[in-house]
């Protein structure tokens, strides 16, 4: 931390406060600058979704979120308490990992890879946070687990290893697993990228019943344009570790204001 | 005196041998597994204390000799008030020398889980105790199996040297009929067969069929 902890509040108050801020959020590593003062709120049961070019930051807006990364300037808070930092003496101080560990619990993530326990089955890696971590019973982690895995559309496969499943299979497996641990907020990070353009649709149709039917707060990195602009609340337009351009997905999508953008959407679109 | 004739005076012995050497074998095994797990993860704990403690263990069992750790256990600890008989300073000495290598195989395996799985078992908020022993130890056990099968028969074949403080195992036996018939063809000849036949016929299959029995824990076939 190389600035003055005492302009960021010790927690957000009032009416209205956001399910997660980003103040002042800077990562770095060595000299090369990553996110560069970066402020971004999302209100609870919004649904934002992050393009640009990669290196842009993207991934570690998610990363940060979840705590696989630390940052070096700024404060994190997520439901009006600081993540990445903790209270002490009236001040905030670097979080502990005790508190790192409580505030973690608010937030899940699906990643690009999946990255399911390939020793466990479907219903094996749905069942393992919420029996190793929340301390469910076996039965309760079990009807947890398979009412996911039924929402999916991957119940019949509750049995199979990871190496049976195809991406697209693992990817909804691995939306299962981290919805069990009842995360108040949903970090998608590429989870389209690595599959066969054919299955696609079937992770994305699982996100998109999601949105319709929770009242989760989602972060989502995506290269789908299409599916970005049919679901999100708001659309993030990051360059350089910046935002960029955001706003609503018709009007970032069809009416772009700046240069940037424009010229990115057209390289992707004409991609497609 | 024929072969057969050779086998018929001295199978007993032989196979008195072969036997105390399978105990050492298996103690050994017992020893190194012990070893390696304690501190290969120690060498990749977070405390400096512990992870210089490990690598003390590791520079000192694979930086010296095999037969000058068995005779330092064997003649020099009783000198410091810790005597052992024979046979465990054998299977401690041989153990604790492979456990050395077995340590690096353990690190080495735990650093080649992948990094994903390491990522998924934080974001489960994984205690990392927890995310240690359910998640990356079992998948670091499948990548450590092979080269352990190479340690295991290193081990069998380190266990010979325990003769030279006189535990009464196969090589011991085959040296004192050596001595007393000088019939050294029939006992050295017979002893390599044994060791041979025991790495080749029971260990290596044995290792192969842990990797397919853990290969399809994991839904591999």
């Amino acid at each position: 931390m190389t600035e003055n902890m005492e302009s960021y509040p010790l927690s957000l108050e009032g009416d209205g406060i956001p399910m997660v801020r980003f103040q002042n959020v800077t990562k770095r590593y060595g000299s090369l600058v990553v996110l560069n003062q970066l402020d971004i709120d999302v209100s609870a049961g919004e649904m934002v979704t992050i393009i640009g070019p990669s290196g842009s930051g993207k991934t570690t807006v998610l990363r940060m979120l979840m705590t696989l990364e630390t940052i070096d300037d700024g404060v994190i808070y997520v439901e009006g308490e600081p993540l990445t930092h903790m209270e002490r003496n009236g001040r905030l101080v670097p979080a502990s990992s005790a508190h790192l560990r409580r505030m973690r619990s608010k937030i899940g993530m699906c990643f690009q890879h999946f990255n399911l326990f390939p020793h466990m089955t479907a219903l094996g890696n749905c069942m393992e946070g919420p029996v190793q971590v929340l301390g469910l019973s076996r039965k309760e982690a079990e009807e947890r687990s398979l009412e996911l895995l039924d929402m999916v559309g991957m119940i019949e496969k509750r049995d199979q290893h990871p190496s049976r499943l195809s991406g697209g299979q693992q990817q909804r497996v691995a939306i299962a697993r981290a919805l069990a641990m009842r995360p108040k907020v949903m970090l998608f990070d590429e989870v389209t990228s690595a599959l066969d353009p054919e299955v696609i649709s079937e992770v994305t149709s699982v996100i998109k019943h999601l949105v319709d039917t929770h009242n989760l707060t989602m972060l989502m990195v995506t290269h789908q344009m299409g599916f970005a602009k049919e679901i999100s609340d708001r659309v993030c337009f990051f360059f350089d570790g910046a935002i960029e351009e955001q706003g609503a997905p018709t009007k970032l999508f069809e009416n772009p204001e700046r240069e940037r953008t424009q010229q990115f959407l057209n390289a992707v679109l004409h991609a497609n | 005196m024929t072969y057969i004739e050779f086998l018929d005076v001295y199978g007993g012995r032989l196979i008195d041998g072969t036997i105390v050497t399978i105990y050492q074998f298996f103690l050994a095994t017992f020893v190194a597994v012990v070893a390696a797990l304690t501190f290969g993860l120690m060498r990749l704990a977070r405390s400096p204390v512990l992870r210089a403690v490990a690598v003390a263990y590791i520079e000192f069992f694979r930086g010296t000799s095999l037969l000058v750790q068995l005779f330092w256990i064997f003649f020099v600890l009783p000198l410091f008030g810790i005597t052992l008989d024979k046979f465990t300073a054998g299977f401690l000495a041989v153990g604790l020398n492979m456990g050395a290598y077995g340590a690096e195989l353990v690190r080495g395996a735990v650093l080649a889980v992948p990094k994903g799985q390491w990522e998924a078992a934080l974001a489960l908020n994984m205690a990392p105790h927890n995310r240690m022993r359910r998640i990356i130890l079992p998948q670091a056990f499948i990548i450590m199996l092979p080269p352990w099968g190479n340690l295991i028969i290193e081990i069998l074949k380190g266990t010979a040297l325990v003769a030279l403080i006189a535990v009464a195992d196969l090589m011991f036996e085959v040296r004192q009929i050596n001595i007393t018939t000088f019939l050294s063809a029939e006992a050295f000849g017979t002893a390599i067969v044994i060791y041979y036949v025991i790495a080749r016929f029971f260990v290596t299959p044995g290792m192969r069929g842990l990797e397919r029995l853990m290969n399809r824990r994991i839904g591999k076939v």
